[in-house]
């Protein structure tokens, strides 16, 4: 899988380390938050069938952050785009 | 290896093992998914509790999935007391299934070895190993020569990037024959009355004031009093027709095997820290298994990487499998959980049950989980061993921390 990175263009996959579902935040107030939302906020992630926006760290070279728009079924990256930016595509 | 594991005795099985009925317009259960795990339930929700107006739907054909893609391998040594008490209740059920289900399944309890490489997995070898045997669980430490005894092809020279430095050994471990095992628990659920129904995909989850009615189905609705999620990799999916969310991520596994060979390998050898799991199947091929990829996916398919990562382990282990060949590589779907245990249990809509999570180590809780879940169904209650499995875990904090024991080499 080519994977392409917003700093370095497009490489191998196996120069990349997987990060799971983009543009989750942090909660504003965790010391508020009930145990299940904390759980919510910890342990669960979006586990789509189709476009997925993913967090992708380009380990073996400029090692930063970014992310990608991938869709599950076929492994076709749609979209890459850097840290901080909103989702291209959806 | 004995004669019995060898080629020439694989069993022929008759033509036709279940009947194939049209959907009847409702269920007392509606287990969603045709696996093992569902087949099992099946069976149990008959043959212990009676309940045999039971449907078993599947998308496809009956155990085409995970069931059909595993590596075979079945053992119980697994660290914690909650994991070691439905591991080993499978363990127990899988000595007696042949004659349980009036089926052969070729269960051959030719032993596992665990490897250690570095002085941590030495550790945690000999902790899990002290760990099982308090559980009642069969085995050992062994050091590199009395591995080497168990596993004549096995490299133990120092001289090697990861050379092996012990192995925990539990003699009652083995293979099986995979689909033997999914057609014996498919014809003894059939005869119990079971309804076996392929070709027919779940659509929707009908839910009416929070208690689960019926599946929508590509062959009609099917109403139902409870609905069992049975789907694997593909249970996320499924869960969000019933409005719900699971604390699971969905991963390609891929494993591969050689061309058939004359019997070299006579245990099964695992090793979490290089990433591969190698057993010889009884035809001859040798059946080797991988990690998971590391990113989300439903392709069924992973990279070539992690084949040539996990076949270079293997060579380094098994220098005698450097002639031959790979035959054919394949990938199937995992649902990973965050402790890398089950979601085995109730959910908070009424008569909907869900049965997931067991990531990369699901073929061998086959009986224990099938056993577990009916009665769960049956009771609306958990099983006692499937208590601390339940979805509610990850709330509470009371994870089941597996890591060690599963992570890789399920």
């Amino acid at each position: 899988m080519l994977i392409e990175c917003p700093w370095c263009g497009p490489r191998d996959e196996t120069e990349f380390h997987y990060g799971g579902q983009a543009h989750v935040s942090y909660p504003d107030d965790p010391s508020v938050l009930t145990d299940e939302q904390w759980a919510r906020y910890l342990f669960y992630r979006d586990n789509p069938q189709g476009r997925f926006a993913e967090r992708w760290c380009h380990g073996s070279a400029c090692r930063r952050w970014f992310n990608a728009v991938r869709d599950t079924r076929t492994h076709q990256i749609v979209a890459t785009y850097r840290t901080g930016e909103s989702a291209p595509v959806t | 290896m004995t004669a019995q594991d060898t080629a020439d005795a694989v069993p022929e099985l008759p033509a036709t093992l279940w009947r194939d009925p049209e959907p009847k317009r409702g269920y007392d259960v509606v287990i969603v998914g045709g696996g093992g795990h569902g087949l099992a339930t099946a069976y149990y929700l008959a043959r212990n509790h009676g309940i045999t107006d039971v449907a078993v739907v599947d998308k496809g054909w009956l155990a085409g999935g995970n069931m059909a893609r595993n590596t075979t391998i079945i053992r119980s040594n697994y660290l914690l007391d909650a994991s070691a008490g439905i591991y080993e209740h499978a363990m127990k059920l899988w000595e007696g299934l042949a004659d349980d289900l009036d089926c052969p399944i070729l269960f051959s309890q030719r032993g596992v070895l665990n490897l250690a490489h570095s002085p941590q997995d030495v550790r945690e070898g000999v902790r899990r190993v002290n760990a099982n045997r308090l559980n009642g669980i069969d085995a050992e430490w062994l050091d590199p020569r009395q591995a080497l005894e168990i596993c004549p092809i096995l490299n133990i020279s120092p001289d090697v990037r990861y050379p092996v430095l012990g192995a925990t050994y539990q003699p009652r471990a083995g293979i099986a024959r995979h689909d033997y095992v999914a057609w014996g628990f498919a014809r003894a659920a059939d005869r119990l009355g079971v309804d076996l129904i392929q070709d027919c995909e779940v659509t929707g989850i009908e839910v009416d004031s929070g208690r689960v009615t019926g599946v929508s189905t590509t062959r009609g609705l099917l109403t139902a009093r409870k609905v069992a999620l049975c789907a694997a990799g593909h249970s996320s999916v499924l869960a969000e027709m019933a409005g719900l969310r699971l604390p699971v991520q969905s991963h390609p596994l891929q494993a591969l095997v050689s061309e058939l060979l004359e019997p070299v390998h006579p245990t099964v050898v695992m090793s979490n820290a290089v990433h591969v799991y190698v057993s010889q199947a009884h035809k001859g091929e040798l059946v080797m298994g991988a990690g998971i990829d590391q990113y989300n996916s439903y392709a069924q398919r992973g990279g070539l990487h992690v084949i040539q990562r996990q076949l270079a382990a293997a060579l380094e282990l098994f220098p005698i499998f450097a002639r031959a060949h790979v035959l054919r590589t394949w990938g199937g779907i995992v649902d990973v959980t965050p402790d890398a245990s089950a979601i085995l249990g109730l959910t908070p809509i009424d008569g909907l049950y869900l049965n997931c999570g067991w990531g990369t180590g699901g073929f061998k809780a086959t009986p224990g989980a099938g056993w577990c879940y009916a009665d769960t169904i049956a009771n609306g209650v958990p099983h006692p061993l499937a208590a601390p499995l339940t979805l509610e875990r990850f709330a509470t904090g009371a994870l089941v921390d597996e890591h060690g024991a599963a992570a890789v080499a399920h």
